[in-house]
């Protein structure tokens, strides 16, 4: 009987495995992400400078939305500019909580097409970082942001999306548990 | 039930207990087999009722009958109860009552497990039935949850289908163990691997696939209840996580899950395609090769239920090739069941009418299932009824009707008694109509634009959806048929032989019908020859 035993661990150990192997997909999914661009998925501020400016022309495309449900005011200085890959580019937006209520929020950038996303570089921003801003109370908060000489030569325009979302109530009840 | 197996026991070993505690507490592969089976047959009528529902309301459009909350319930527990409360348990029935008897093995390897896994299931579906008569109604958002609609816009039932779902997959994984446990240390001496009857080899990969995949779903799960109640982002966009990796991390179980609800019905059509045929199976090596290809091409094709997500190009293409890759083993099975008709003596008994109709319509299933993994095409069928037909055509007539077939094949084995052959052979034709009435103008809907999952539609699809709705109502009621074809069986039904089939080949058919509350207590003999089944 004991060769039944065996089988049962086995299988006992194979079962857990991939219990695990489900919770593992998540990171997997992240690099699998960074890789190809799947999702327009950027990463947080990075450093970059770049020696020959100005060969190619890229237009830049802004949007912003507000997830379902979010009252505030957000938009970006402008909706569209060009700029020349490998040089440095200023621009920003404006975040107001319309709302008589202190809220916490996050804007999570997307780029599109999926695969220009890992040559957009921003330098410095508000990318997974979040807002908290009094009742009334707006800021203005700086994008820089350079596009990496080596963009494929058939993307000639991209655009970033940011979405906002109210996270009020997600860190009230994470603070909570604290 | 009870009646069934009185009086056969045998004179040196206990038999059944009486009353309701032979039921609770029994560790026979026979009874657990029978028990499965009947809560199958339940949950089919309690799904289907649901499908009713949804059919009268789409018998006009406009709003008719109920409201579109209510609507949205009732899709969602149709699918969750037909895949996991009817065909799922309804192949471990099988599995129960035949893997031991197929390869002489006197009990499944771990009976105590084998009870558990069974009675753990009316639980499961208790949970999720009793969340209709909780504030906020059942889960409304569709059997493949997809997140934020089961996360953040979800009722608060959510967490009772969460619960639910775990049970159900500790049932489908405790329940797969046994079954590799058993094909593995209990063959009969002289029974080798490729000696198996092709349904212990069709259930033999798809427990490996249940014990691959159903932990896979309980991680999505626990990912969700996490996300709800205890401030993770697993799924939330707002706090770092992608929706997206939801329908990645659900499809990589459901695609092998759909896989799971289809491969043991290619090993029930063998065996009664070539009883029906009076030949041994066409190309038994390459059918069993075929179910392992199967199995292994289901890892890598989850993405084409995802096409319109945004994927790269080089995405689309893998999964669009992998997909069509399918088709090949598929297509070896196909013309496998043809060659082992062909020049065959054919008969027409209802499991076989059952087979060859299987044949045919799952075909038809699977072709309209190449028109879906053609990429580019996807984008004008995805969410349309033209997928409510192809996943339709192989779980109804591909699933269901091999089941159907399953129990009036093996029927006379279990029971001791024939079924009616005339009523029988009604209700075949009278599926077989209503089958094709429902799901056949979907595909026209479909192709013209009908979305799925919607309460109401537009003008122009009115005439087919009622001819849809009529075709479902038919099809509703002729199940009904069956249930008084296998009442009237046990109980009025003449006495079947122990071969009850002329052409039957299979350890099962020496035993007796029905078989003693123990079998193959000593292994038989397999020198004759007669274990490839």
């Amino acid at each position: 009987m004991s060769s039944i035993k065996k089988s049962v661990s086995k299988l006992f150990l194979a079962t857990v495995g991939m219990f695990l192997f489900g919770f593992a997909l998540v990171p997997i999914y992240d690099v699998f992400c960074e890789i190809t661009g799947l999702n327009g998925k950027v990463t947080g501020p990075t450093f970059s400078e770049y020696e020959d400016i100005g060969n190619r022309e890229i237009k830049i495309t802004f949007t912003t939305t507000n997830n379902n449900g979010m009252p505030w005011f957000f938009d970006s200085d402008r909706s569209q500019m060009k700029v020349k890959t490998g040089e440095q580019n200023l621009m920003s937006y404006v975040f107001t909580n319309t709302t008589d209520k202190p809220m916490i929020a996050q804007a999570i950038p997307s780029v599109s097409p999926g695969k220009g996303a890992q040559y957009f570089h921003k330098t410095e921003c508000f990318c997974f970082e979040q807002q908290y801003l009094e009742p009334g109370e707006s800021i203005s908060i700086p994008l820089k942001f350079v596009i990496d000489p080596d963009l494929p030569a058939d993307i000639s325009s991209l655009a970033l999306g940011y979405t906002l979302f109210d996270i009020t109530k997600d860190q009230m009840t994470k603070q909570a548990s604290n | 039930m009870s009646a069934v197996i009185e009086g056969h026991q045998d004179d040196h070993h206990h038999g059944p207990a009486k009353g309701i505690t032979r039921w609770l507490y029994t560790t026979n592969h026979k009874d657990i087999g029978s028990l499965y089976l009947w809560f199958s047959f339940i949950m089919l009528f309690i799904g289907g009722a649901m499908a009713m529902v949804i059919r009268a309301e789409l018998f006009e459009p406009g709003s008719q009958i109920v409201s579109p909350e209510f609507y949205n319930q009732m899709v969602t527990n149709h699918g969750l109860i037909m895949v996991f409360g009817v065909i799922m348990p309804a192949f471990v029935g099988l599995a129960n009552w035949l893997i031991p008897m197929q390869i002489g093995a006197p009990d499944m390897a771990l009976p105590r497990l084998n009870n558990l896994s069974f009675w753990i299931l009316p639980a499961a579906f208790g949970v999720l039935l009793a969340t209709f008569f909780m504030e906020g109604g059942a889960p409304n958002f569709g059997w493949t949850f997809y997140a934020p609609l089961s996360t953040e816009y979800a009722p608060p039932t959510v967490t009772y289908f969460i619960f639910a779902v775990h049970i159900m997959g500790a049932s489908s994984i405790m329940g797969s163990i046994n079954v590799i446990t058993t094909i593995l240390n209990m063959r009969a001496p002289g029974m080798t691997l490729m000696k198996m009857p092709l349904f212990v080899w069709s259930w033999l990969i798809t427990a490996y696939l249940l014990i691959a995949v159903m932990p896979v779903l309980a991680g999505a799960v626990t990912m969700m209840l996490m996300d709800i109640h205890f401030g993770t982002s697993f799924f939330k966009a707002g706090g770092g996580g992608d929706p997206v990796l939801f329908q990645h991390i659900f499809w990589f179980f459901g695609h092998p899950e759909v896989y799971i609800m289809i491969l043991p019905a290619f090993g029930i059509v063998s065996h009664i395609i070539e009883t029906f045929s009076r030949k041994p199976i066409f190309g038994y090596d390459s059918m069993v090769y075929a179910i392992a290809s199967i199995a292994l091409l289901s890892f890598v094709v989850w993405a084409h239920h995802m096409f319109t997500v945004g994927m790269p190009i080089a995405g689309e293409l893998f999964f669009m090739y992998s997909t069509m890759l399918i088709a090949i083993p598929t297509g070896v099975k196909v013309f496998n069941w043809l060659s082992t008709m062909f020049k065959g003596s054919l008969t027409f008994e209802t499991p076989m009418l059952f087979a060859i109709a299987f044949v045919a319509l799952f075909t038809i299933g699977g072709l309209s299932g190449l028109m879906l993994a053609i990429a580019p095409a996807d984008f004008q069928y995805h969410d349309t009824y033209f997928v409510v037909a192809h996943f339709h055509y192989v779980l109804v007539p591909g699933a269901l009707f091999s089941i159907i077939a399953a129990v009036y094949y093996w029927l006379p084995k279990w029971t001791g008694y024939m079924y009616d052959e005339f009523m029988g052979k009604t209700h075949f034709w009278l599926s077989f109509v209503s089958v094709n009435l429902t799901f056949f103008p979907m595909h026209f809907v479909g192709l013209a634009g009908m979305p799925r999952r919607i309460p109401d539609y537009a003008m122009q699809f009115a005439d087919y959806n009622m001819i849809v709705s009529v075709g479902a109502f038919l099809f509703g009621l002729s199940q009904l048929l069956f249930l008084y074809v296998v009442l009237k069986a046990i109980f009025y039904g003449k006495k079947a032989t122990g071969q009850v089939w002329e052409g039957a080949q299979g350890l099962e058919w020496t035993l007796d019908s029905p078989p003693a509350y123990h079998t193959f207590e000593t292994p038989p003999n397999l020198e004759a020859g007669e274990a490839k089944g």
